[in-house]
């Protein structure tokens, strides 16, 4: 495989499990094994849309039980013989060497999976700001010459950045340093919310400043949170951001 | 046809203001504002990874080549 792979650094590889659990855009060249007609991939590309079934392959970093994986999309860009180019977005943990076989055996003549490339991992995409090893240590090295720090800013992204696609919660300054201690979110803490969010959805809970505070698991919908004034709302999967760099506010229980 | 699930990047979502404060100059910056070892230190690359080596290896190199203490990778692990 080639393309999109984000790297967290140092303190940011926090954010690993969030990139990790995140959808995937990948370009695939499938090679059939017999020829079949562009109208007949094109239908069965589409009957691959939603949810399928998938046993992970041989060669897998899971165990291989059958599971339900989400194709969010798999359009056809190019046909050239046997060789069938799609993009597929998809659910983490599709296996796309599979959904290649699977389409073979859909469609009578099997398959298998050429090549790979990743265009997109959650917020990362192949058209935006994606730079190669050999960006990453000339632009580093040409850093460390001038501290010209616009140049690191040119490859590395805020840990943020990997947290786009997370619904939010934004909280009081008073409120940082007691989720960066393992709290819990509770209400009172809350000065805004995205909507959409489900008990029980992943969220991120950002400062006003825009500093990812922690991961965690909602536990009540974005009306209930807007409506409750005591409870908790969110429960602490990970806290990303140091303690201290905010004042403690809160008092330990007597 | 099976109904289509929309992509997680797809969800538009909007942002609703339960109360009013403001924040600290005092105390943390935003991201964009932090010094360079910070930057750095809470940092993300997006990385094209070559043909060849695994996400493992190419992982390892970046830790190597910006003399890191941690790094590590945030696609799935083989597709």
């Amino acid at each position: 495989m080639t393309g999109v792979l984000p790297i967290a650094l140092e303190e940011a590889t926090k954010v690993i499990q969030a990139l990790l659990l995140s959808g995937k855009e990948y370009v695939c060249v499938m090679r059939l094994h017999s020829q079949v007609p562009e109208e007949r991939i094109k239908a069965t590309l589409d009957e691959f849309c939603g949810t399928i079934y998938q046993r992970p392959p041989v060669r897998a970093s899971v165990k291989r039980r059958l599971r339900t994986r989400k194709i969010y999309y798999l359009g056809l860009l190019e046909t050239d013989g046997k060789n069938v180019l799609f993009r597929v977005g998809c659910e983490a943990g599709t296996y796309v060497r599979k959904l290649c076989y699977d389409l073979g055996e859909a469609l009578g003549c099997g398959a298998h999976m050429r090549e790979l490339r990743r265009t997109r991992a959650g917020p990362f995409l192949e058209n935006e700001g994606l730079v190669t090893l050999h960006d990453v240590s000339y632009m580093f090295t040409l850093w460390q010459e001038t501290s010209d720090e616009g140049l690191l800013r040119k490859f590395i992204y805020p840990m943020e950045e990997a947290l786009r696609p997370l619904p939010k919660i934004y909280i009081r300054d008073s409120a940082v340093d007691a989720l960066c201690h393992g709290a819990h979110l509770a209400a009172p803490g809350v000065l805004s919310i995205e909507t959409g969010i489900k008990p029980k959805d992943a969220v991120a809970v950002f400062t006003q400043k825009g500093e990812a505070v922690s991961l965690a698991t909602a536990l009540v919908s974005t009306e209930e949170i807007l409506r409750m004034d005591h409870g908790l709302v969110a429960k602490t999967q990970r806290v990303l951001m140091p303690r201290g760099v905010y004042p403690k506010m809160w008092r330990s229980g007597l | 046809m099976m109904p289509r699930t929309k992509a997680p990047w797809e969800i538009e979502r909007r942002l609703v203001v339960k109360a009013e404060e403001e924040t600290d100059p005092r105390f943390g910056q935003k991201p964009n504002e932090r010094p360079p070892q910070d930057y750095i230190r809470f940092g993300v690359i997006n990385l094209d990874k070559p043909a060849g080596p695994s996400s493992h290896e190419v992982t390892a190199w970046v830790k190597r080549l910006l003399s890191l203490e941690h790094a590590g990778h945030g696609g799935t692990l083989e597709a």
